[in-house]
């Protein structure tokens, strides 16, 4: 079910030091758990709980999520440039599996 | 005429039949406000939070409370010296008070974020951010919501 997540940096070349902005978009239907099924029983919590960036490994931004994200979860954010590499997005499940999305910053 | 009382009638029909869906999502439990201000306090660890520095960019009225824009910042050079470690936005009348909780570092450049969140009632929305130094200030702000997002 997981499609590709959809990401899109305001500047994919940047000069060192500059600030670029990351949004992000991943469809998931983050199940609150909350929710009641036709039958009236609850319809169990699924939603993505965690999210990392990182770029050329390292840890930029991250975010924990509740039942009170939205479906299908925007998310945006920055960091400052300081070396060329890949920008890597992770989206953890509660069960577990991983939604990763990739794209990179060249930097002058 | 006769069409227009009908169409009255039609509207307030709908309006009774949206009133009693709403009435089955009103019986799950909603965070009061000790849930809420316990989760201040863990956060804080023992600070008062303080007014200021903090930013909250939500809609006055939130048409459909499945979805509302939310943009969180922080006044802060982020620097080693002075930056924003955690973020924590709390909502006081959901099932569950916490919403999103972003975790910063100098690497973040700005301490700013932007999500979509879910309201399941008009309610204040609280953001906290934490300083490395350990201070903590905070914002408030409240939405209206016409159509909640309380699992429906």
């Amino acid at each position: 079910m997981a499609t590709k997540p959809r990401i899109k940096l305001d500047k994919p070349q940047a000069k060192k030091g500059d600030i670029v902005e990351v949004k992000a978009l991943v469809q998931h239907i983050m199940e609150s758990g909350q929710r009641k099924g036709s039958d009236g029983k609850p319809i169990p919590r699924k939603i993505l709980n965690k999210f990392v960036c990182t770029v050329n490994g390292k840890e930029v931004f991250s975010a924990d999520f509740e039942p009170a994200i939205s479906a299908n979860p925007y998310i945006q954010f920055h960091f400052r440039a300081m070396e060329s590499g890949p920008v890597v997005l992770t989206w953890t499940d509660d069960d577990g599996s991983k939604i990763v999305g990739e794209d990179k910053i060249t930097v002058s | 005429m006769k069409l227009q009382v009908n169409r009255r009638q039609a509207l307030g029909v709908g309006a009774g039949a949206l009133a009693v869906a709403m009435g089955g999502f009103s019986t799950v439990a909603h965070a009061d406000k000790k849930m809420a201000d316990e989760a201040i306090a863990t956060f804080s660890g023992g600070k008062t939070p303080v007014t200021g520095k903090v930013k909250l960019d939500l809609p006055e009225i939130a048409e459909n409370g499945n979805t509302v824009p939310m943009t969180v910042s922080v006044d802060s050079p982020m620097t080693e010296q002075s930056h924003v470690t955690e973020l924590l936005v709390l909502a006081e009348g959901n099932p569950a008070p916490g919403v999103i909780r972003f975790h910063f570092s100098p690497a973040s450049g700005v301490a700013e974020a932007s999500t979509r969140i879910r309201l399941a009632k008009t309610q204040d929305i609280v953001a906290l951010a934490k300083m490395n130094d350990g201070s903590v200030f905070m914002a408030t702000k409240q939405v209206k919501v016409t159509i909640g997002g309380c699992g429906g």
